[in-house]
């Protein structure tokens, strides 16, 4: 138990990223959004909720680093202290790796709800990475969650999806349950956004997504490289050189906190040959 | 040396490399031990703590395990809090 002075309580708000569709994004948005949160100084803990397909340490650059898991945690064979790991690059920042051993069978509600009250304790946000589908994983990782970040790519089946999904939220939680608790706030985060592809009419615009989920907009994710680099290295792509990716994932990380950002739709456009060749004009 | 060498930038990053790198030590790693790794250490970790009580009163919590996976070695280091003061026979 740590005795340090705390000047307030931890807010211990619980934040599920989840999707239905599988590959949309959530583990790449898990990870940006919980090292985005600790870099403005919250205390964020990122669960890996993908049970028996650990990902999220690879992201987040732990892997090598790995001991115990949630499920150990959840068995009794360690203590939650001994299975976080900290961040080595913020100190405000921890991961709860999953199991790659066991299945989604592990996860009892009991288990999950006693590590998520001891976080509260502890943490000022805790980001849970849901696994893809609509089974025991995904259920589990949005039973207890304050927040939702329903991830969403501009394309036809992963809209579908989002929309069982927010049906999901608003009927098989606790807050969906419990009688007079406010609903689970819902929001959707476009990733893989191609403007130039919206452009040509070859893409749905943004106001078609939101106009058929109609929930509120988070923020918009570029389609970009930095994603795939930065997960090359393991690093969340916030912590990495800025890009367009990283910038719009600063923006939907202050929302998240509450402070207005306009929303701001980065491209990720190289400038042209003539245009490195002379020079920045504008 | 191209003539247009100068238009690119100075140093592409190769971070393909280092995406094979950590996936060959770290699936290593995960076949040769697979789940046996996965119980070995909460029992090495349950031994010590039992080892350790035997001597001084500590708590489960106590014990942290850290290690750090190479290609070479690897590397397990093992902290152990003990109480402030060791509460004497006597006392
Ligand atoms: N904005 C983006 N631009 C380009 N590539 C992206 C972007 N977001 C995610 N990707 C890529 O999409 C792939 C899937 O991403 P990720 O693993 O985050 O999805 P997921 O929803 O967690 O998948 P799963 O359902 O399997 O857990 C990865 O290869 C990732 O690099
Ligand atoms: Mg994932």
């Amino acid at each position: 138990m740590t005795t340090e002075p705390k000047t307030t309580a931890p807010l211990g708000r619980v934040i599920v990223i989840t999707s239905g569709k599988g590959g949309v994004g959530k583990t790449t948005s898990a990870a940006a959004i919980s090292a985005g949160l600790a870099k403005q100084g919250f205390k964020t803990v990122v669960i890996d909720f993908d049970v028996g397909l650990r990902n999220l340490d690879m992201i987040m650059g732990c892997e090598r680093r790995v001991v115990f898991d949630f499920i150990n945690v959840i068995q009794g064979d360690a203590k939650l202290k001994q299975a976080l790991i900290k961040d080595k690059r913020l100190d405000t920042l921890s991961i709860l790796p999953t199991s790659q051993t066991r299945d989604k069978d592990a996860l009892t509600k009991e288990g999950v709800e006693q590590i998520l009250t001891e976080l509260k304790a502890e943490f000022d946000y805790i980001v849970c990475d849901s696994p893809a589908g609509i089974e025991r994983g995904a259920q589990m990782a949005m039973y207890f969650a304050d927040e939702a970040v329903v991830v969403t790519n501009p394309e036809v089946s992963s809209v579908r999806d989002s929309d069982r999904v927010l049906g999901l939220l608003s009927s098989q939680t606790r807050r969906a349950e419990t009688e007079g608790a406010e609903p689970i706030k819902a929001q959707v985060l476009l990733t893989r956004y191609d403007q130039e592809r919206v452009d040509k009419g070859e893409m749905m615009t943004i106001e078609d997504v939101l106009e058929i989920l109609a929930v509120p907009l988070l923020g918009v994710i570029p389609e970009s490289k930095a994603v795939l680099k930065a997960s090359n290295v393991g690093t969340p792509v916030v912590l990495d050189e800025p890009s367009a990716a990283s910038r719009a994932y600063e923006d939907a990380v202050s929302r998240l906190t509450g402070t207005q950002v306009e929303m701001r739709i980065v491209g990720e456009r190289r400038p042209g040959l003539f245009q490195r060749l002379f020079g920045r004009a504008s | 040396m191209s003539l247009f060498s100068f238009i690119r930038k100075p140093h592409p990053a190769k971070t393909a490399q280092t995406a094979k790198d950590r996936l060959q030590i770290l699936l290593a790693h995960e076949r040769s031990s697979g789940a046996a790794e996965a119980d070995y250490l909460p029992m090495l970790q349950r031994d010590i703590v039992a080892a350790i009580r035997k001597h001084v009163p500590i708590g489960e919590q106590d014990v942290e395990v850290r290690i750090e996976r190479g290609d070479q070695m690897s590397s397990l280091e093992i902290n152990i809090e003990l109480p402030a003061t060791v509460p004497s026979k006597a006392g």
